[in-house]
């Protein structure tokens, strides 16, 4: 043991990494970690004290890939996104077949989730000041800037539609009769009357995508998690959007016009239900598991717990003031939750190397073992 | 339509892609591994260059390597892995079993289209390289060390199929004439997108004292191993006291702020040198010309050449990374020669472009969009009595 005074400088001993078990399922793996351990006891002199054992399957445990740097700004835009287009939906409905009460809450859920979520969006950038760089180009390869524009449009849709519901309220006094004259305000009471139509229209086409390219801005990503979802991510979502937007008019409509939002409600439930679970299979046990286990795994059975209970209440007794209410925020809970879980299992996944080296080395191995022998980034040649 | 097949992945030429029209050849680096001494001259000519502020004066227990990984502050990172002998016997054995593989390379491919042969079959690739495997087969294998480092200079790919420059949706990120992929920092609204879809971890957004550009401005820059120090000597304060200095220096140049806090950053190849004709400061500084830098066809073979010269002196476990345009990013415009798998120097062993699947991913996204309005429809649904 050599003592000089510069060993004073050197850093508290690292913990072992070795415990998660986290080396490949190779043949020698074992054997190597016997031999790995004696080496570095041969070696204990002055340099194995600066070197800990290191596990070889990851860059000392450090993330292959970047977990996304965003917060919880952008799981909640997931949530607000969803309410904003089921509710542009559900007021089309209302509008078309006469129910008032849930076209007016449904046109203001997509006006506030639109609003909220978008909020948030700018508030998660590096530079908010900079938000509307954005809207510099379309770029189709891009799921955020073609988000953008869907966003843009809804919302424009949506404001309309909002102006026209409450031009109705405010201009006409709630009267129904068209102001004659040549005003300012009956020309405003009549343009918006003309433009209620396609505003409804318009914010309903937009409605359902927006609430399906949150999946794909989740999964064109390098997250494990995220990416290797990516097949019915989007059901999931557009699901969860449907209990979310049924859940606020349940909250908000009276019992004698919630009758569409229970049924979308129970539909939309095992719809999500399946879809998470078919989800899960496809991805297999490693991918899936940041799903199942940690924080990310007890928000998502909480959220499937509501799912059931919310959508259960809302089938059999939503006739119930009091049980749809609690029914309805029971399903938009539940959404929040699923979005929330995804959204954290994505971090955790990207996390910790473990998620993107074993899938990747399982693929290439597989590849390589049917004869694949010309897309490999690594080349003895 | 072969234009459109080989936009989101597979071969192709990403600077004519990208409209450039007056022909740069595509500029690359070649990153031998098995000459590198872990100096750091790169990660610190790069610092200098590129004026990048300073990210920590941490002490990571990982071997020589205190700067830990690519990030926004850390264009180049050099790794430090130490081996016992029995892993690098493994890497050898994995090594062998590549070269057994009959991996294709660009020149036996080309040299078999030469004489007309159904190329890429693994007997066809071993027929027009038999120096290579018949030397294998007599060299003699150099003897095992008890121990080895592995040092490796690591830097943006400059992927074929950037999955950063793709999914950026404020056209920050763009395509140089050269083939490389740069951040354009006063477009970049520090979305994080690219940070997330980058296959290798590369990029990220610079964070400040606050991490938003209206939190405190940061003066001065934080030394974040000076309060972990216990050990209170002459030695340690005056560890403290030079890094005081050099935050000082720092905060000089920059008016006490961070530059481009919130925005996304990475390695530009040195952009503004080549545009001068001038070599990237890495590659520059490099002693040992472990850092190559020059047309990547230039650098993809001299790798080529490289690694057939240490399998032929017995060394199986010379392996070449990125220098295949078939693989899952298009081949990358940094080429590494690597003495051990890649997960061990924090590289993906099969990364993909995400983007690869985004064609597929919007379908399903249309179809649940569709789904969706049918459950909305069918919700509205009435029993006629």
């Amino acid at each position: 043991m050599t003592t000089n005074p510069f060993d004073a400088d050197r850093p508290p001993e690292r913990q072992s990494r070795r415990g998660g078990g986290r080396r490949r399922g190779g043949g020698s793996g074992a054997s190597s970690n016997d031999s790995n351990g004696s080496q570095a006891g041969r070696r204990r002199t002055d340099e194995s004290v600066m070197v800990p054992e290191v596990s070889f399957d990851s860059y000392y445990g450090r993330h292959i890939v970047k977990p996304a740097p965003w917060e919880k700004e952008v799981a909640a835009y997931l949530f607000l996104g969803g309410v904003a287009g089921g509710s542009a939906l559900l007021a089309a409905g209302g509008s078309a077949l006469n129910y008032p009460a849930l076209r007016r809450v449904g046109r203001l859920g997509a006006v506030a989730g639109a609003a909220l979520g978008g909020a948030a969006l700018a508030k998660d950038l590096g530079k908010p000041s900079r938000a509307l760089n954005m809207m510099r180009t379309v770029k189709l390869t891009s799921p955020m800037s073609v988000g953008t524009w869907i966003l843009t449009a809804f919302g424009g849709f949506s404001g309309v539609a909002l102006a026209s519901e409450l031009g109705g309220i405010l201009l006409d006094g709630g009267s129904g009769e068209n102001p004659t004259g040549g005003s300012a305000v009956a020309l405003l009471s009549r343009a918006l009357k003309l433009a209620d139509g396609p505003a409804t229209v318009g914010s309903a086409l937009f409605g359902a995508p927006l609430a399906a390219y949150t999946a794909v801005l989740l999964s064109d990503t390098a997250t494990p998690t995220w990416h290797e979802s990516y097949h019915e991510l989007p059901l999931v979502f557009v699901s969860s959007a449907n209990l979310a937007s049924a859940g606020l008019a349940l909250i908000a409509v009276p019992t004698s016009q919630n009758g569409p939002a229970r049924k979308l409600a129970a539909l939309s439930a095992v719809v999500e239900l399946a879809a998470f679970e078919v989800m899960q299979h496809r991805m297999g046990a490693t991918l899936s598991e940041p799903l199942r286990t940690g924080k990310a795994g007890k928000l998502l059975r909480l959220s499937r717990a509501l799912t059931v209970g919310g959508a259960v209440g809302a089938v059999t007794l939503g006739s119930n003031r009091v049980v749809a209410a609690v029914s309805g925020l029971s399903l938009m809970a539940a959404s929040a939750l699923t979005r929330f879980g995804v959204f954290d299992a994505g971090i955790v996944s990207a996390i910790d190397p473990k998620y993107t080296v074993e899938p990747q080395r399982e693929r290439l191995e597989r590849r390589r073992a049917a004869g694949a022998t010309h897309d490999s980034i690594t080349t003895a040649r | 339509m072969d234009f459109w097949r080989n936009q989101l992945s597979g071969p192709t030429n990403p600077s004519v892609d990208a409209a450039w029209k007056d022909g740069e050849p595509r500029k690359g680096f070649f990153t031998d591994t098995s000459i590198c001494i872990g100096c750091k001259a790169c990660e610190v000519a790069c610092k200098e260059w590129n004026a990048i502020p300073e990210d920590g004066l941490d002490m990571l227990s990982q071997s020589y390597d205190n700067t830990g990984a690519l990030g926004a502050s850390t264009w180049r990172h050099v790794a430090f892995v130490e081996q016992s002998s029995d892993r690098i016997e493994q890497a050898r054995e994995s090594g062998r079993r590549l070269v057994e593989l009959g991996m294709p390379s660009l020149r036996s491919r080309e040299g078999s289209d030469a004489v007309g042969a159904p190329g890429g079959s693994p007997l066809g690739t071993a027929a027009t390289m038999p120096q290579t495997n018949g030397s294998l087969a007599v060299a003699d294998v150099p003897a095992l060390p008890d121990m080895r480092w592995l040092m490796s200079s690591d830097v943006c790919k400059h992927c074929t199929h950037a999955a950063c420059l793709d999914v950026c949706p404020t056209g920050s990120l763009f395509r140089s004439e050269f083939g490389t992929v740069v951040v354009q920092d006063d477009i970049c609204n520090g979305c994080g997108y690219c940070v997330a879809a980058c296959p290798f971890g590369v990029i990220e957004r610079r964070k400040g004292d606050e991490g938003h550009e209206n939190g405190k401005q940061s003066h001065g820059i934080s030394i974040r191993g000076s309060s972990s120090a216990s050990v209170v000597d002459a030695t340690t304060s005056t560890t403290q006291s030079v890094g005081s200095a050099h935050a000082a220096n720092s905060g000089f140049a920059n008016n006490g702020e961070v530059k481009n806090v919130g925005i996304a950053q990475k390695c530009t190849l040195c952009y503004d040198r080549l545009g001068d004709g001038q070599t990237p400061a890495c590659a520059q500084a490099c002693p040992t010309t472990s850092i190559k830098f020059g047309d990547l066809a230039d650098m993809r073979a001299a790798a080529q050449e490289r690694v057939a010269q240490l399998h032929g002196q017995g060394f199986t476990e010379a392996r070449l990374y990125g220098a295949d345009p078939n693989d899952g990013v298009g081949g990358t415009g940094s080429v590494f020669l690597l003495l051990d798998e890649p997960e061990v120097y924090g590289l993906p062993p099969d990364p993909r472009v995400t983007t690869a699947d985004l064609p597929d991913m919007f379908r399903k996204a249309g179809y649940a969009a569709l789904t969706m309005m049918a459950m909305a429809a069918a919700a509205f649904v009435r029993r006629r009595p």
